[in-house]
């Protein structure tokens, strides 16, 4: 096939502000947006920033939002358009810009710190770990993310409201937290933080994170709903409560 | 002062690389007590380990009781052509069950056994199903975990921030220097002990499973402050990669497919590995499709010669192309879909479907895939101390894949993480001793940091016009067409040359813009780590005139007895490479012993 020509809208600038600059170049066969966004960086623009490593899917590098659509640039084929369309190519809204297409994603691993670590029960008699297969299915589902950090773009508690992010940890640290409070050899006991500091009530389940999940993590119904189920257990259930209040006294 | 003049820190050890290896060396000193650094070139957790696919090989029995440590030792001799340093080797083979069941007190999930044990699967060049794996997607689960347990434990990490000299004070390290990637200003740090956990060199090749980040960043910087570099001469083509389409040729296609039973086929629907089964490995491997076939169904039988060890499986493919029965995309069949049901492959292998079904349109649960060999590892390195993992440099301690030794002339699959963790926690052990014992003070040298400002802030004010991209873009080519899986002296000696020019055209790269955020410039830098990775490795395969692993001489076809005594030491003097060949350490008798037995 004979190398296409192509019009690509790429947004360049830095925090101070920048505008979408038009390049027009060559499309090989197979080509995904990221190809194209080296062969501008190699060939017109040699200081464009942009984030990749594995170029598979893999590692969760290179998200951006494509013709207003966010992706992971290295899985996003160029045969998804139609010929002759323009490809703007925009960095993630919801974190401060760096330049060009990388952002400032610290936000995402200041949440991290502050989720408690995983701490194991005792180990059976034997010295061993088992876990069944069918008990750990669902937490492995979460274990797939590769931290692109899309689902955290999209949310809209704070895709345009920076005020909600102190008090909000965001789809992909629900995910975490899920996948810890689901974990069948973890001890650890993280309701209080999942309610009010990860401000998981914020959450109206629109399910936007689950939408571009590039991994397919099934976020809102497999993560964030049985959350909101178990903190509605601890703090709401009235027989629980009186329960408690029983166990307290012994 | 270069202290007062560039942001400084100080830290008893620095782990430089963030991968499976740096992040256990991190959590290791640290646990120490020392005070620890880690510093990345990219964002935690994106390094290449997170590319890893298959599992981590530890003799842990699960499936089959019988494993044990000496049987995996001997797996990584043979596989390794037997150049491998046996004391690594037998440590590796000892220590990986430990590291891998540890991962699981830090809350990794591994795929179970029925009996609610860790799962283990089959792969190239081991005799028993034994790598530790999650689907297809081990190295994800591995980094996460590492990453999560290294942050709750405090360490300080510092992201995309990329070191490029290391600084010494009477021949030890004192400390390291390099940029911050976000401003491009200058960081220095200094400190007692540096722990390289850099990854391999192997973007030095076009076709190639590496990122961006492996430009032999960890080799060069030791090699520049004189440290040995050893079996140099030693790549891995992973045998099969993507080939189809073009911008996706190189990208990895997991070994697993092959132990999950997905057979190698030429366009003639043959399943011509049963032409290429070695004399040495004739004994262990099946010799017809009907006796591989048994092996399927019990792994009792003689294996399938689709997972012989890599060196073997590339060099057969590469083989059938160039006698006409490959793909017209220059690949062979891969085929599991004949013999494993749809939902069977998407369970053992999500992210293999994934990925042919995203960027190839093939569906591998109906169709074969389509691939070819792909430069994946570099089995050399620098030389190091087998059971310290210390360097010929005093206070520099180097671990995984920047570090030779443990593979030999070849490494097997699932071995590289194992490695990562068994030697990653060895060199955060012996880095905070060294440290612990360490009396006297060191001090930084001014001129020396100068120097290497002045030479990372050059390609801006340069007089030339070349593009770092361009002059990465003929390096690789280089290397591909000259430097590959088949070699000949002539063709080594003219990439020398080339690699001579491209050095001097490295001198007059020209960057545009400013240093905030500059991947040009980033390039420019790295283009030093490159070449010379690329250089070490050229005249290491120019020294070893036979064929043997990861390095085939068309002109010396045959294993050589004299070169499988030696190691290949690259050591740079007075700026330029000089070679030797050192006699390997001597293996004790009841090891000896263990190679022999006939199984």
């Amino acid at each position: 096939m004979a190398d296409q020509q192509v019009h690509m809208r790429v947004w360049r600038g830095d925090a101070q502000g920048g505008n979408f600059r038009d390049y027009r170049i060559a499309v090989g066969e197979g080509q995904v947006v990221l190809d194209v966004i080296h062969a501008i960086q190699a060939q017109q623009a040699n200081d464009l920033a942009v984030r990749w490593n594995c170029k598979a899917g893999k590692c969760g590098s290179c998200s951006a939002e494509v013709n207003g659509k966010p992706r992971l640039m290295c899985m996003t084929r160029m045969n998804l358009f139609q010929p002759g369309e323009t490809i703007t190519v925009a960095p993630m809204r919801t974190f401060p810009i760096i330049r060009d297409l990388v952002t400032d994603v610290s936000f995402n691993f200041r949440k991290a710190r502050e989720i408690p670590a995983f701490k194991p029960k005792p180990k059976e008699a034997d010295g061993t770990r088992r876990m069944f297969q069918e008990d750990i299915d669902r937490v492995q589902e979460f274990h797939k993310c590769i931290e692109c950090f899309l689902c955290q773009n999209v949310c809209h508690v704070i895709r345009d409201h920076e005020e909600n992010k102190p008090a909000f940890a965001g789809p992909r640290f629900f995910v975490r937290l899920a996948s810890l409070e689901m974990h069948p050899l973890d001890a650890n006991d993280r309701m209080e933080l999942i309610k009010q500091k990860a401000g998981l009530g914020f959450c109206n389940i629109t399910k936007c994170c689950t939408e571009v999940c590039p991994e397919h993590i099934h976020i809102t119904d497999n993560a964030i709903i049985p959350l909101k189920e178990r903190v509605v257990d601890r703090y709401y259930d009235p027989i629980a409560k009186l329960l408690g209040l029983f166990s307290q006294k012994k | 002062m270069a202290e007062a003049k560039y942001e400084t820190h100080e830290y008893d050890v620095v782990v430089i690389g963030a991968g499976g290896a740096g992040l256990r060396a991190a959590v290791e000193a640290s646990a120490q007590g020392v005070k620890t650094a880690l510093v990345c070139k990219s964002l935690l957790g994106k390094a290449h380990t997170v590319m890893a696919e298959g599992g981590i090989a530890a003799a842990m029995g699960n499936v089959y009781p019988e494993d044990n440590w000496k049987v995996h030792f001997r797996d990584t001799m043979r596989g390794g052509k037997l150049l491998n340093n046996w004391r690594m080797a037998q440590i590796h083979a000892q220590e990986a069950p430990d590291r891998v069941l540890e991962l699981e007190e830090w809350g990794a999930l591994f795929d179970r056994t029925k009996d609610g044990l860790i799962l283990q699967r089959d792969f190239g060049g081991h005799r028993y199903a034994r790598l530790a794996h999650v689907g297809d997607r081990t190295g994800l689960e591995m980094i996460r975990t590492l990453q999560q347990h290294a942050v709750h434990k405090g360490i300080d990490v510092y992201m995309e921030c990329n070191l490029q000299r290391l600084l010494t004070d009477g021949g030890r390290i004192a400390g390291a220097f390099g940029y911050w990637r976000e401003s491009g200003k200058f960081i220095m740090f200094k400190c007692k002990a540096v722990v390289l956990a850099t990854g391999g060199g192997g973007k030095a090749w076009k076709v190639t499973s590496n990122s961006w980040e492996y430009t032999g960043d960890g080799v060069t910087m030791a090699a520049d402050v004189g440290a040995d570099l050893m079996d140099i001469e030693f790549m891995q083509f992973h045998p099969t990669g993507m080939v189809w389409p073009p911008s996706v040729r190189g990208i990895l296609v997991t070994e697993g497919v092959r132990g999950d039973g997905g057979t190698l086929k030429n366009t003639e629907g043959k399943r011509f590995m049963f032409n290429y089964i070695p004399e040495f490995f004739k004994a262990e491997t099946a010799e017809t499709e009907q006796e591989a076939d048994a092996w399927y169904e019990d792994k009792k039988n003689r294996r399938t010669p689709d997972l012989l060890p890599r060196d073997e499986v590339a060099r057969a493919i590469n083989s059938e192309v160039k006698a006409g029965r490959g793909t017209p995309h220059g690949g062979v069949f891969l085929d599991i879909a004949s013999r494993r049901p749809a939902d069977y492959i998407q369970k053992r292998l999500p992210s293999m479907y994934h990925q042919f079904k995203e960027l190839a349109d093939v569906d591998i649960t109906k169709e074969a895939m389509e691939v070819g060999p792909t430069c994946h590892y570099s089995m050399g390195g620098v030389r190091v101390d087998a059971d310290s993992t210390a360097t010929t440099v005093p206070g520099l301690f180097a671990a995984g894949e920047v570090a030779a030794g443990l593979h030999g002339a070849n490494r097997l699959g699932g071995n590289s993480l194992s490695d990562l963790l068994v030697f990653g926690r060895r060199a955060g052990l012996y880095a905070a001793e060294y440290v612990k014992s360490f009396s006297g003070s060191l001090s930084v040298n001014n001129d020396q940091v100068e120097a290497h400002a002045r030479t990372m802030l050059a390609p801006f004010e340069s007089r030339g016009n070349e593009n770092p991209y361009t002059i990465h873009t003929d390096l690789q080519e280089c290397m591909q067409d000259l430097v590959g899986i088949i070699r000949v002296e002539s063709e080594l000696k003219q990439a020398l040359e080339i690699l001579q020019t491209l050095k001097q055209r490295s001198l007059n790269v020209k960057v545009e813009g400013n240093r905030h955020y500059n991947p040009g410039w980033h390039l420019a830098l790295d283009l030093h780590s490159l070449l010379t990775f690329a250089e070490a490795a050229t005249l290491a395969a120019i020294e070893r005139k036979e064929s043997r692993g990861g390095h085939t001489r068309d002109d010396y076809p045959n294993t050589d007895a004299k070169f499988a005594k030696v190691n290949v030491i690259v050591r740079m003097k007075n700026g330029e490479f000089r070679l030797s060949q050192e006699p390997l350490p001597e293996m004790p008798d009841d090891l000896k012993a263990l190679l022999e037995e006939k199984k």
